[in-house]
């Protein structure tokens, strides 16, 4: 058994919040910077740079790379032998508010969805726990803006509609998002499992590098189909045309029910954010 | 083609704007987002004023983040325009000539553009940090309790902006990807 103060959990939580927004991942900067030297259309080009550009002056300025600081989505790999001292929900909330404060990033989030009172300090963090075996505690913030987010659609297929039915979803809902999530997007689609469970696998599908593909080869597979699909449609960088409207797909999936076939598509931006520490 | 425009502007500067042209912005720019946008409707309703002119404005769809001490402004990149569907008409009727943001807008948001001899242009979405570099003064000018959403007065110098739809009502999200795949 393994101890860990909360306090240690709100710390990290707080940095990786305040990092998480002022630089990307490595692999959203390199896919970035490929697509810019692969297009060859002027505006999507030029859009691209820009894009460079901007990233380039967050990191030196400590500046969030996009306003929408987004709503803190908190993973968790929590190890079964691990005992965490104190409040551990409490303690990420608390991060996120140090984070937000702190960094001066953007308080996003109201209190009630209908009645829309600002907290103020971007809590409540969403919060998704996984316990995994022995004494690991990795966490991963990934902000999530709503511009993309609110381009993500779920629908539950019939089995006979199968893989074409899937593909024929993701495409309609690059489609119907167009310009909206300000693209190069990122998709993170989910396949299996219940209502529930289809959607929270699309978000997790994000946390995975765009450089890894799905382990399955037959996912693998039809992740690359996908992207270059979608990256047929001709939508390009912020929808004024081009080849580059999506970054990377990545896929995963769950065993569903005999007479289901649940998927889920969550978009994201070009400003694709997540950051992990291991305790 | 690039043009270079200082708000206030007038329909003239605006009509030969197209879609897909460049605007280099400067002047003053008025922030508001979706929660501004209902409290104005709310005030016209009543015939009560507005926070700002309208004639020859530029409203730009933005919620930055706080900025630093010492500094003007955090990062000031676009929202999604589509939220403001439902009021931009109205504005644009009473004389609200640009609007600056990202994403598609409704026929309705088209049609009064064309009526008005407005434009709609757009920010870099996601660019926030870049976007904050053009930007030389920042003020509250009302309802300081909406936070990140309340209307600001904002001065820009060299903004760069793109024309996505034009006083003719074409159509830059729908014609670049036309002419991109007949390039192709």
């Amino acid at each position: 058994m393994r101890t860990i103060a909360a306090e240690r959990i709100r710390d990290t939580v707080a940095e990786l919040c305040i990092r998480a927004n002022r630089q990307l991942p490595d692999d959203i900067v390199k896919a970035i910077k490929a697509a810019g030297q692969e297009e060859s259309w002027p505006t999507a080009k030029y859009t691209l740079e820009i894009l460079q550009e901007n990233m380039a002056l967050a990191k030196e300025r400590e500046l969030p790379v996009c306003q929408d600081t987004g709503m803190a989505c908190v993973f968790l790999e929590l190890g079964q032998d691990v005992h965490v001292e104190g409040d551990l929900n409490e303690a990420i909330h608390e991060g996120v508010r140090r984070g937000y404060g702190e960094g001066y990033l953007r308080k996003s989030i109201v209190e009630d969805p209908l009645r829309r009172i600002n907290t103020e300090d971007n809590t409540p963090a969403a919060i998704t726990v996984h316990i995994v075996p022995g004494e690991v505690l990795k966490i991963t913030v990934a902000p999530k803006g709503f511009g993309s987010e609110n381009m993500s659609r779920l629908a539950m297929l019939k089995p006979a509609d199968g893989v074409e039915g899937v593909k024929n979803f993701v495409y309609e809902t690059v489609k119907i998002a167009g310009p909206n999530p300000c693209p190069p997007i990122v998709l993170g689609i989910g396949i299996g499992g219940s209502f529930d469970k289809v959607a929270a696998l699309a978000k997790q599908a994000l946390l995975r590098p765009l450089d890894q593909p799905n382990p399955d080869p037959y996912y693998a597979a039809l992740e690359k189909e996908l992207l270059e699909g979608i990256n047929e449609l001709g939508i390009g960088p912020q929808g004024f045309g081009g080849k580059t409207t999506a970054l990377g797909v990545s896929i995963e999936t769950m065993a569903t029910h005999v007479a289901g076939l649940p998927v889920a598509v969550n978009v994201s931006c070009h400003v694709t954010r997540r950051a992990s520490a291991e305790l | 083609m690039e043009y270079r425009l200082t708000t206030p502007v007038t329909k003239e500067d605006l009509a030969p704007l197209r879609a897909g042209d460049t605007v280099i912005l400067s002047g003053i720019v008025y922030t508001a987002r979706d929660a501004a946008h209902k409290r104005m409707m709310e005030r016209l309703d009543k015939g009560e004023e507005l926070p700002f002119n309208l004639e020859g404005s530029a409203i730009y769809y933005v919620g930055p983040t706080p900025e630093k001490p010492g500094e003007i402004i955090g990062s000031a990149g676009p929202t999604t325009s589509g939220r403001m569907d439902a009021y931009s008409p109205r504005l644009l009727d009473l004389g609200q000539p640009i609007m600056i943001g990202k994403g598609k807008r409704n026929g309705e948001v088209k049609e009064a553009i064309r009526r008005n001899g407005a434009v709609y242009l757009a920010a870099v979405g996601g660019a926030g940090a870049l976007m904050a570099a053009s930007v030389q003064s920042v003020e509250i000018i009302c309802w300081d309790d909406l936070g990140c959403e309340a209307v600001r007065k904002m001065e820009v110098k060299d903004f760069p902006l793109t024309v996505v739809i034009d006083s003719e009502g074409n159509d830059l999200y729908e014609q670049g990807p036309a002419e991109y795949k007949k390039s192709n």
